[in-house]
């Protein structure tokens, strides 16, 4: 792999926010919003009810962390997109450059407009709320480790659909995360969920993370085997989503719509 | 011969888009590829490319088969230019020709991207979004980038369609001296009949996926009897299918 291409790739988008205090201000305004809509909710349930005391840091630290993976795979998957729709995609497929570069400069580029959007957030919520995520220590980088990596299997498997099924696919782009938050067990424990469907969950590695983070929060422990399995599952993941991308790229090159996908 | 199609064919579904078709191009040879909407002109371009996988036959570039050729090995010796695809918009004209210079691996990139604005004139808007220029600018920034990395072989599809004539004229003169400068082999692909007269040393006619006649663009005018290449591709356009 030659990392200056793979800056280049990332340049590209480097640049794309930098032209525009717009893009900037929209990659910090969604998850300020959300972590607005969810202090204040989970707020309303602290004064509301004794059970809930702890509610503010737990459902704000899930919003967090949740708005983390969505904004890794929305960032993996606009970048895509911005692609199809400046019709720049040709430009980029007959450029000299790798899938495993190209793959490799989406997962870095997704991380750093995640974080240009989540940073401001995060240290938002310490004087609104006085809940910070930062609480959770070095146990915090282990528990983004597996989402970061979830987020952007997410993207490959959204960018796939894109090259198989064409622009048409961008909805699903944007419906995906909504698709597995009730199965993420993101704001809940797993044991709200029917049996049937805790078994599904179990096989995702977002249960685990939030699972993970609510023990460390309520209980000042961290247990490490979860965590190493919420890593495994993102991993093997991740290899999928890998394997599915090259796959509908060969694909592509067989229909043929590499060459005029387009708005 | 630099560049050899043999028996190449692309089916899409049932659709047989590109039907055996053979050709050879000379190195440093310009050669027109010919044809109505839909002959299979693109496809084919594609095919070169590498952006299409062939159904059937064989791609052969400098010697060597394009199946068995890194990507990024002949993507870094080969470019494109065409009016239907475009640069980031938001992105200035430096700032594009800055990030396919690095993904082409230009060396030299500030002095390289200085001299080919200087070159196509597109310096005094240097610092616009692409977005934000006229089709001609565009195309003019559109052709810098397909020359960011001074390609042995460089694909043109309609390189001045949707120019006015001033501009146009500048794009074609701007094509032949650089093709007098450099060592390029251009397949051209246009529907503008005195542009492949100037520009093309021989050219292709496809229909319906095949290559229907071929030649200098003389030989070709002789052979049917016409006064010029318009002519001639009107009556191979319309008529009935000719053999090779």
């Amino acid at each position: 792999m030659n990392f200056n291409k793979i800056y280049a790739l990332g340049l590209r988008h480097i640049y794309l926010i930098s032209n525009s205090f717009p893009r900037i201000i929209d990659l910090i305004y969604w998850p300020t919003v959300q972590i607005f809509l969810w202090g204040f909710i989970s707020k309303f349930f602290t004064l509301s009810s004794d059970y809930y005391s702890n509610a503010v840091g737990i459902i704000l630290t899930a919003a967090i962390l949740y708005d983390f993976l969505f904004r890794v795979s929305i960032s993996f998957n606009m970048m895509f997109l911005e692609e199809i729709w400046s019709r720049n995609f040709t430009n980029l497929f007959i450029a000299p450059i790798k899938i495993s570069e190209i793959i490799t400069s989406l997962t870095l580029t997704a991380i750093l407009r995640a974080l240009i959007g989540l940073i401001p957030a995060a240290i938002l919520a310490i004087p609104l709320f006085g809940v910070s995520v930062f609480k959770l220590g070095i146990p915090l980088l282990f528990l983004l480790l597996p989402l970061y990596l979830f987020g952007v299997t997410l993207g490959l498997l959204v960018t796939s659909g894109l090259l198989r099924f064409g622009p048409s696919f961008e909805n699903i782009a944007w419906a995906s995360l909504f698709f597995l938050a009730p199965l993420g067990c993101i704001y809940y424990p797993i044991e709200i969920l029917p049996d049937s469907l805790q078994i599904i969950a179990k096989g995702l590695p977002l249960v685990h993370i939030f699972e993970e983070m609510r023990n460390i929060l309520l209980n000042n422990v961290v247990n490490y085997f979860d965590i190493i399995k919420s890593i495994s599952i993102s991993i093997v993941y991740f290899v999928l989503g890998v394997i599915i991308f090259y796959s509908s790229y060969l694909g592509a090159k067989k229909r043929g719509t590499l060459i005029n996908m387009g708005e | 011969m630099f560049i050899q199609v043999k028996n190449l064919s692309k089916v899409f579904k049932k659709n047989l888009a590109v039907d055996k078709i053979n050709f050879q191009i000379e190195k440093n040879k310009t050669v027109g590829l010919l044809g109505p909407n839909g002959c299979g002109k693109t496809t084919s371009i594609g095919m070169l490319l590498g952006l299409i996988k062939p159904s059937e036959g064989e791609i052969i570039i400098d010697n060597k088969n394009l199946k068995s050729l890194k990507r990024d090995d002949i993507l870094a010796r080969i470019n494109f230019c065409s009016p239907y695809i475009e640069l980031p918009k938001k992105l200035t004209v430096k700032q594009n020709l800055e990030v396919y210079g690095r993904l082409y691996g230009v060396k030299n990139l500030n002095e390289r991207i200085i001299e080919i604005s200087e070159d196509l004139d597109i310096k005094n808007f240097f610092e616009r979004k692409t977005g934000e220029l006229s089709s001609g600018q565009k195309n003019r920034v559109s052709l810098a980038k397909s020359l960011i990395n001074k390609p042995e072989i460089l694909f043109l599809d309609e390189p001045t369609a949707s120019l006015d004539p001033d501009i146009g004229d500048f794009v074609r003169g701007y094509i032949q001296e650089y093709r007098s400068k450099h060592q390029v082999t251009i397949l051209l692909a246009s529907h503008n009949m005195n542009e492949v007269e100037r520009l093309c040393d021989s050219v292709i006619m496809m229909k319906k996926g095949k290559i229907i006649d071929r030649g200098t663009c003389k030989e070709i005018i002789k052979k049917h009897g016409r006064n010029n290449l318009e002519e001639t591709f009107l009556k191979l356009a319309r008529g009935k299918d000719e053999l090779q």
